[in-house]
């Protein structure tokens, strides 16, 4: 279909990853936030969402799907968005009529891709590892009555280097967010004078909360296990 | 009798139109595909008689100086449109519209023409709303009307002050839809430099891509002109920098009558010159007379302070103020005509009350501030604000001006950086439209065969002065209903000319002729630039060809003008070649034609001993200042016909006949 | 009609002799600017030198000079139409500018709008996007029907005003950090799609000026808003949501 190949095509399916990567980084720090107020929970909600048929054969394709398409569209439109203006300005001043988040999304957007990579490795990886070539699908680190997810966790959260790229990817998160969030709904068309401003305002609750929310779920952990 | 035929139809005046069209040839769906026109100039004109030209089947080829097609100058037109619809029930209608016009026009237009025009006015709205034209509605999503120009009904539809703007994009939406059929052929960037007459009908024109300075033929069987008026031949004017007169001049040396060239609009409201270096005038739209009282100081040595920057104008008392118009002219006030307005601004400012500090003085107040009182008392009351203090009342009125103005007054802040609701305006009259052109007969042919003129280019339909808001009608109503209707009745005879060659030697010659003129013009190596020579022509015209004439000052602009003309040839510099895009060049062309149309231009106005409209002579007036007509002599059209100079030109005359109407002398006491 | 004082300034002009030649940035100084001139004058005053001098004046658009037409354009010190808001180069003021200050004039950059010489650029591109659809099929009769036979809610009326005030400058494409045209093509699609006339071809409208605003190489648009603060008639981006979604509604549908 040719109208597929057009931008706002493209811009849309990135607005519906988007929100929908939203949506799964929300569901993500509900989770995360057990761990600081009660490790057992947060052991049993992460072993169901680990050992699910549903969550591990549907919605873990889907957002891997929704992960790569996010990706790889935002990589599309950077290199049109580079082709439409083949020569630059001597001197521009960009600043004056738009945020530095909006222009730099590629920017922020690779940043927390990288994050991903080494949060891969840190979790999912090691945690597909155990459960598909092990073929440990207990969950269970030691004994009977407790589970790996919650010390892993601890485990990942010593190193301050470690901490400190966290925090970093995450404060690119949010600046990702700060124009992604409300970016999305002006690419599907949801957006007038009325709804406007409280999708902005939501966007950029949304956009420092969750980020700051992770951040603190990972000094947390840090403070507590450094002594 | 003189050669001029105007070829009215016979008839009651409201059955002309209605009888010609059903009596014209018709030229078969079939056979338009084989004729070719030109237009020349894509503004309202231009614009809509492409497009509609197209839409009926003829091959256009469309040309236009201006990147675009909706460049057009007619996208500048602020305040409305008229048009007898008669929807606010005052009365209006296709007579009364007619009537005002022709008044309005001081009795110097044909009945039949501009009753033609009140009658097509109507279908002008239904059209451009059909297309899309957003035009200003009440909350009954009904069409909105206010009043315009000093007549007592509301007949002016319009789009907020940007009216010229959305008609214009209207007709160049309607214009893209034919681009797209391949029905319009558009040349962007070209400028016509001379029309090719073959056989005594024009055949084609000659013009350049501004682009490449290719020099390219073009040949069709009817060429059409909507390129607009001759204002900047007073340099300084609210037309576009790029606005000229070439086509219409290049038609007239051609042949074509240039018909009362000394009928120019001096609009009222504009913002004063404010230096040397300045190159244009902006236009405040009319309808801020509703509100704003016009005024200079009553005492001479006020006015020096405020020009010396030591008084300003709200320190001056009430009854040390002098609010010329209200006194001059007590039942219209504010509201009289432009060119009354105007004259009686330029008459404060020669006897020294003038309060802007440019060369000559020129400038006087437009005050806000009764209106902004007034509004926000009115508000005050809406509101139920019981005992308002003095700041909440003007901060009220304020918001209403701001409401009707406010596009208009940041435009007057930006370009002079003066907070108009908190000080008075500063305006002064600037040169803004042309009645005169090429004269037309009533089927807009000008006297060469398959020539016409449409639009400001023609002379036809504003008599020696034109309305607020009747410019874009006359434009619309040319190149809609008009033209497209008469110009099949001539092309009826072309069905079996086949195409026209540019190869024959009339094409050929003018071509040379077309090079010649340029290369004599780069390769002049003058000592002074174009601009120069513009400047000083407009001098000449504004202080000796504006707005109030005498004998012995045209007869100096006449020498003066041709001196002038003879430097130019002799000492202008063109940097540049003709072959690349040269923006000095295309000036050096249109100026060189402004000056010999400035000439022509003070001819007429010194053969017109009377003053009418547009056109005051000093020698003509009354006891109190006023206008002064000379019915039993002038009651008809001067058209020029070129005979090698300006100095040469043969004055034709048609006689105008008013049947319907009865002469009057224009009362605005 | 404020200051006397005038002002010295240094200016780096782009100067490109024709669209296949190498362009570069050159320097020019100029005195004795008045700040109630206005920034196109200014430029009229550095012409009127460089011919006198015997150099090549600097070539740029313009016309009406009262901010309708849409002619005139430059990209001036990183800004289209420069620092003002709301205006177009040719309304712009030098006293908007400091004595002493350096100013750059640049063309309106984008691979759609071709330099054709110094600071003019070929906007065809938006002439080629609007016969793809910039219009409503009427003929002209004289006997369409009247013109209130269809009332139009005054909201709508206005909103699709403030759509049509877009003076085509592309002042949005210089302003886009990828050149889109979206701003331009989203208000005539506003225009239309909010009047009960332009709804029969909505569809077809909005599918095939898309198509040819990307066919002329006009970039995405990313949202950062960067056209709407620049747009000189304050044109909205709510136009691009409308547009977006008449874009989807008519893909799915057609």
């Amino acid at each position: 279909m040719e109208n597929s190949k057009t931008s706002i095509f493209r811009k849309v399916l990135m607005a519906l990853s988007g929100l929908f990567l939203v949506i799964f980084l929300l569901q993500h720090f509900v989770i995360n936030s057990l761990s600081v107020i009660s490790p057992d929970s947060f052991n049993e909600v992460s072993h169901f969402m680990g050992t699910n048929p549903l969550v591990q054969f549907l919605l873990q394709p889907v957002l891997m799907f929704g992960v790569v398409l996010h990706l790889g569209m935002g990589m599309v439109i950077e290199q049109k968005n580079r082709k439409a203006r083949p020569i630059k300005y001597a001197f521009s001043n960009a600043s004056a009529n738009s945020s530095w988040m909006s222009r730099n999304m590629i920017i922020t957007g690779i940043t927390v891709m990288l994050f991903l990579g080494l949060h891969f490795y840190d979790f999912w990886v090691p945690e597909m590892n155990t459960k598909y070539v092990e073929g440990n699908m207990s969950g269970m680190l030691d004994g009977e009555d407790s589970y790996r997810y919650f010390t892993e966790l601890q485990h990942k959260f010593v190193s301050p280097v470690r901490i400190g790229i966290y925090c970093l990817s995450f404060i690119f998160l949010s600046l990702h967010l700060l124009h992604g969030f409300q970016s999305s709904f002006q690419s599907v068309g949801f957006k007038n004078r009325k709804f406007a401003p409280t999708i902005a305002k939501l966007g950029n609750i949304y956009a420092v909360a969750i980020p700051l929310g992770f951040i603190f779920i990972a000094l947390f952990h840090f403070i507590n296990s450094s002594h | 009798m003189s050669k001029l035929d105007s070829k009215i139809p016979d008839g009651p005046l409201k059955d002309k139109w209605t009888n010609y069209k059903n009596n014209i040839n018709l030229v078969n769906p079939a056979n338009k595909r084989n004729i070719d026109v030109i237009v020349v100039g894509t503004g309202l004109a231009g614009g809509s008689a492409a497009a509609t030209l197209a839409e009926l089947g003829y091959n256009v080829k469309a040309f236009c100086y201006q990147d675009s097609p909706r460049r057009a100058h007619s996208i500048a037109a602020q305040g409305g449109i008229n048009a007898a619809k008669n929807y606010q029930g005052d009365g209006d209608s296709t007579y009364r519209l007619f009537y005002d016009t022709i008044k309005g026009g001081d009795y110097r237009s044909r009945e039949a023409n501009v009753y033609r025009l009140a009658e097509v006015s109507t279908n002008i709205i239904d059209q451009c709303v059909a297309q899309g034209v957003p035009f200003a509605r009440d909350y009954g999503g009904l069409l909105d009307n206010r009043s315009f120009g000093g007549v007592l009904v509301s007949r002016t539809f319009y789009a907020k002050g940007q009216t010229g703007q959305q008609l214009l994009l209207g007709a160049y939406s309607a214009m893209n839809r034919q681009i797209a059929k391949g029905k319009i052929q558009m040349f962007n960037r070209h400028e016509m430099l001379d029309v090719v007459i073959v056989d005594g009908k024009a055949r084609g024109i000659i013009a350049r891509n501004l682009v490449t300075g290719e020099i390219e033929r073009h040949s069709a069987h009817a060429v059409v002109l909507g390129t607009g008026g001759y204002g900047n031949v007073f340099f300084l004017s609210t037309n576009a920098m790029g606005s000229n007169t070439t086509a219409a001049w290049k038609a007239h040396k051609k042949g074509a009558y240039f018909a009362n060239p000394c009928y120019t609009q001096i609009h009222p409201t504009c913002i004063p010159v404010h230096g040397t270096q300045q190159s244009k005038l902006t236009l405040m739209s009319e309808s801020l007379r509703n509100d704003g009282r016009i005024w200079v100081p009553a005492k001479l040595e006020d006015a020096k302070a405020v020009r010396k920057g030591t008084l300003k104008a709200v320190n001056i008392k009430e009854e040390d103020r002098d609010y010329y118009l209200e006194r001059r002219y007590p039942s219209f006030g504010n509201l009289v005509p432009r060119d009354v307005a105007s004259r009686a601004a330029k008459e404060r400012c020669d006897e020294g009350y003038g309060v802007v500090a440019n060369d000559t003085n020129e400038g006087v107040f437009l005050d806000f501030s009764s209106a902004i009182q007034r509004y926000g008392k009115e508000e005050a009351l809406v509101k139920g604000i019981s005992d308002p203090s003095k700041e909440k009342i003007t901060a009220l009125g304020a918001s209403v001006i701001e409401n009707k103005y406010g596009n208009l007054f940041a435009m007057y802040k930006q370009i002079t950086d003066d907070n108009p609701y908190e000080t008075a305006m500063k305006i002064y009259p600037a040169v803004h439209y042309t009645m005169g052109g090429l004269w037309v007969d009533y089927n807009l042919m000008t006297n060469i065969q398959g020539m016409y003129a449409i639009g400001e280019a023609n002379f036809s339909d504003h008599g020696a002065n034109r309305l607020g808001a009747s410019a874009l009608m006359q434009g619309l109503a040319d190149g809609y209903f008009v033209l497209p209707y008469t110009i099949g009745d001539y092309l009826a005879n072309d069905i079996r000319t086949g195409k026209i060659s540019t190869d024959s030697p009339e094409f050929a010659e003018a071509e040379k002729k077309v090079k010649e003129e340029i290369d004599h013009l780069v390769n002049n190596n003058g000592t002074k630039k174009v601009d120069y020579f513009h400047k000083k022509l407009g001098l000449i015209m504004w202080n000796k060809v504006g707005m109030a004439r005498t004998t012995e000052g045209l007869n100096e602009a006449i020498s003066e003008i041709a001196a002038l003309r003879e430097e130019f040839y002799k000492d202008v510099r063109v940097p540049g070649g003709a072959d690349e895009l040269n923006q000095e060049l295309e000036k050096a062309g249109r100026v060189a034609d402004f000056l010999e149309l400035g000439e022509l231009f003070a001819r007429d106005a010194l053969e017109r001993e009377e003053s009418c409209g547009g056109h005051f002579r000093e020698e003509f007036k009354t006891e109190d200042g006023e206008a002064l007509r000379r019915d039993d002599e002038f009651t008809h059209v001067s058209a020029w016909e070129y005979t090698g100079k300006p100095s040469d030109a043969i004055l034709h005359k048609e006689n105008l006949d008013f049947e319907n109407v009865e002469l009057k002398t224009r009362s605005y006491k | 009609m404020s200051t006397v004082k005038t002002l010295n300034l240094t200016l780096k002009i782009w100067r490109q002799k024709n669209n296949i030649a190498k362009g570069s940035l050159e320097t020019y100084p100029i005195s004795d600017i008045s700040p109630d001139s206005s920034f196109l004058e200014m430029l009229d005053i550095l012409n009127g030198g460089l011919i006198e001098k015997g150099e090549s004046p600097v070539t740029f658009d313009h016309d009406c000079r009262e901010g309708i037409c849409g002619s005139c354009s430059l990209y001036i010190n990183g800004e289209p139409h420069g620092p003002s808001r709301l205006v177009t180069t040719c309304q712009l003021h030098m006293r908007s500018f400091k004595d002493g200050e350096t100013i750059y004039i640049e063309p309106f950059r984008a691979k759609a709008f071709p330099v054709i010489k110094d600071l003019m650029v070929d906007r065809s591109a938006f002439d080629r996007i609007q016969h793809a659809g910039g219009y409503i099929s009427v003929n002209t009769s004289g006997n369409t029907q009247d013109a209130n036979s269809i009332p139009i809610e005054k909201e709508n009326a206005d909103e699709a005003f403030y759509s049509a005030a877009c003076i085509g400058c592309g002042a949005c494409v210089a302003a886009c950090k990828n050149a889109s045209a979206s701003l331009f093509v989203a208000a005539k699609v506003s225009q239309y799609a909010l009047l009960p006339q332009g709804q029969v071809e909505a569809k077809d409208r909005v599918l095939n000026m898309v198509k040819q605003a990307e066919k002329e190489g006009f970039g995405p648009c990313s949202n950062t808003g960067a056209c709407e603060v620049e747009c000189p008639k304050g044109i909205s981006i709510e136009n691009i949501a409308r547009m977006n979604r008449e874009f989807l509604s008519a893909a799915i549908t057609k």
